[in-house]
């Protein structure tokens, strides 16, 4: 997982609350075999519409989706954080998170920044007058800015560490590996290994 | 350490890389990690996007159950989504350094088959799979619980999982002399233990199953109650290991040899719930009141005796379960006060990894044997592994079940979850060996009874819910 601690992207004003999963990536695109190219599964059922804001330029270039309220709620599948990042956001701006969702954009690495409503209102209409406006989230200073708007958001601790340093669970394991080697060494040696025996 | 211990928290005790600080979980090692195609495929994919290597290919180890057909096995796999399933595991296999039992291959099987069939399966150990069905393993005094897919990576990634410790719930079994009544069998025991306690009954806890009757069942009518463990909700379900076990174990592919035979054996011994150790909760069950037992509903607890009737949810005091018991009771397709045994079936199921083994297969075709199907009764009976396939053949049981007009397939999972073709149609019924009767498990619109294998076997005689006493 890659470290962030700034970044700068479009904005993208998603209006909308209460976004469960099942629309952010519905179950027909779980079946797959792979980890990567989930994009297209993203908000597939909205995106049929031409006025749907990721299909107008240039939205479609976004990289910081600000929506509604309740993002991210329903079904634990941790695609819906695939499908985000795959299409190529790396924070989502809202009030309030699902909390599997939360847990599982960490364990992705895409910052799920918590704000106040009215901040998100202010934000909206200046992505909407302003079309393209870039707007940076600070994970250091835990602050959003997009021209002369400035405001605070909210991320626990243990998450920000985790997001600033780039570690997945996989990365934190990897950090004992020499407690894990050290234990290796002591298991008896009866134990199996599943090589084919001869 | 001289506090008195439980069996589960002393496997846990013994495989503490790092003891977590505070809320911090503790980061346990894994002995063995079981893959197969359907939970393992985007776990792979998330190590070759972060360029991490299987740790310990030598402690994990892959085969093909969940989607393969069981005929026409030498033929491609027709369903595409099964197909490249099966064939990204093998190309994962490939890359990753991991050995694979293909379909088709002497070793292939369901995943919880061949673990102790190859003695890679042994006391002490932990075991993880992405497949809750896991817990069948604990039948060896070992620590095996099923994981979610992100659990896969991270132990194909460090050969650890970082987990906070279980509870521990004692299953105590007695009976007057240590035996059950003639005609029934380990898988009556956990469906009336889950019965008892309720699907949700074990949640957060590691089940000890314990007791006269559990000391004189045999390994494999162990395997048969671990492996339910989940259906009570249950993380894990454990027996303290003794000579059956050591007997079951001596002389397997992977069994340790020689002196380190005698070393582990010494170890084992000392795998046992310590006098004064206390559990977080105990249930006793009365081994002498056992029948062989049905599911008249769709959740594994909704059970009753054979000899019972379809309950009355009118009678069901608690709201949820009674409105609980009357959607069951539409979907299944039952009227309350129906006697159980005049339940007429379409296909009987023998197979899975709950009673797919040898014994399982041995004593149906016991009940079934010089007799026919009853009427419009199709009877599928799959084997858990190959070699349970070949040592079924060797002893000619593949033989009974033909004649007497059954299907006999090649291994894997089969109509326990109809991943593949071999499902239930619409309405269709089902005296089923297998571990789930939830709505559409079987095959959409299905509807399943879970039974022993025996009961399985009277049951396609009659053409009813019986059990071999029924038989004339």
């Amino acid at each position: 997982m890659d470290a962030i601690s700034t970044h700068t992207g479009i904005g993208v004003p998603l209006r909308r609350s209460n976004v469960d999963t099942d629309q952010i990536i519905p179950a027909v695109y779980l079946k797959r075999v792979t980890r990567t190219g989930f994009e297209d599964g993203l908000f597939a059922a909205w995106r049929q519409h031409p006025d749907f804001i990721l299909n107008t330029e240039p939205f479609s270039r976004g990289s910081v989706l600000v929506a509604g309220p309740d993002f991210g709620t329903g079904s634990s599948r941790e695609h819906a954080v695939w499908a985000l990042m795959d299409y190529g956001f790396r924070v989502v701006i809202a009030a309030r998170f699902g909390d599997i969702f939360r847990g599982n954009s960490a364990k992705g690495g895409l910052v799920a920044a918590q704000c106040e409503q009215h901040d998100v209102e202010l934000l909206w209409k200046l992505l909407e007058n302003e079309p393209g406006t870039e707007v940076t989230v600070d994970l250091q200073e835990r602050t959003v800015q997009a021209k002369d708007l400035t405001f605070a958001f909210q991320i626990d601790d243990y998450t920000r560490w985790r997001l600033l340093e780039g570690l997945d669970d996989i990365g934190l394991t990897l950090r004992h590996e020499a407690d894990i080697t050290t234990f290796e060494a002591s298991r008896p040696a009866w134990l199996p290994v599943t090589t084919p025996v001869g | 350490m001289n506090q008195a211990r439980t069996l589960a928290e002393k496997v846990w005790d013994r495989h503490v890389v790092r003891k977590g600080e505070g809320q911090e979980p503790d980061l346990l090692y894994i002995d063995l990690h079981l893959v197969h195609e359907v939970t393992s495929p985007q776990a792979f994919d998330g190590l070759r996007l972060a360029g991490r290597p299987v740790r310990r290919p030598d402690l994990t180890i892959a085969t093909e159950d969940h989607n393969v057909p069981t005929k026409d096995v030498h033929l491609p796999i027709a369903d595409e989504v099964s197909r490249t399933q099966v064939e990204t595991l093998r190309r994962n296999c490939a890359e990753f350094g991991v050995d694979l039992y293909p379909m088709n291959h002497a070793e292939q099987g369901i995943v919880h088959i061949i673990g102790p069939q190859l003695g890679l399966t042994q006391p002490g150990m932990t075991v993880v799979c992405g497949d809750s069905h896991t817990s069948t393993h604990g039948a060896f005094g070992a620590m095996a619980f099923g994981i979610g897919t992100s659990e896969v990576e991270h132990v194909l990634a460090t050969q650890t999982l970082p987990l906070k410790p279980f509870r521990t719930m004692a299953i105590n079994v007695n009976s007057a002399d240590g035996t059950l009544r003639p005609g029934v069998t380990s898988k009556d025991v956990v469906l009336a233990i889950i019965a008892k306690i309720g699907t949700g009954g074990g949640q957060g806890y590691v089940l000890e199953y314990r007791g006269n009757v559990i000391e004189n069942l045999s390994m494999e009518a162990r395997m048969t109650i671990c492996n339910m463990s989940i259906e009570a909700g249950a993380r894990a379900g454990m027996i303290a290991p003794d000579q059956v076990t050591y007997d079951f174990v001596e002389g397997r592919d992977h069994a340790p040899k020689g002196a380190e035979w005698d070393a582990a054996v010494a170890d084992w011994t000392t795998l046992r719930t310590d006098e004064g150790a206390t559990f977080d909760a105990e249930v006793d069950i009365d081994g002498d009141e056992l029948t062989p037992f049905v599911t008249w509903g769709t959740n594994p607890g909704q059970g009753l005796p054979l000899g019972a009737d379809v309950p009355d949810p009118a009678a069901i005091v608690d709201e949820n379960e009674r409105a609980a018991a009357e959607r069951a009771l539409e979907y299944m397709g039952l009227d309350a006060g129906m006697p159980l045994r005049e339940v007429r079936v379409d296909t009987v199921f023998v197979g899975s990894c709950t009673n797919g083994r040898i014994e399982d297969l041995r004593a149906a075709a016991e009940v079934i044997d010089g007799r026919t199907l009853a009427e419009g009764v199709r009877m599928l009976v799959v084997p858990g592994s190959m070699r349970v396939r070949f040592q079924a053949e060797d002893e000619g049981l593949d033989k009974v079940f033909t004649a007497a007009g059954a299907e006999w397939r090649s291994a894997g999972c089969s109509m326990c979850l109809g991943m593949n073709p071999d499902q239930l149609a619409p309405g269709e019924r089902s005296a089923s060996t297998s571990n789930r009767n939830f709505e559409g498990r079987q095959g959409k619109g299905g509807r399943t009874h879970l039974v022993s294998p025996v009961v399985a076997a009277a049951t396609a005689v009659r053409g009813t819910l019986s059990s071999p006493e029924d038989l004339d």
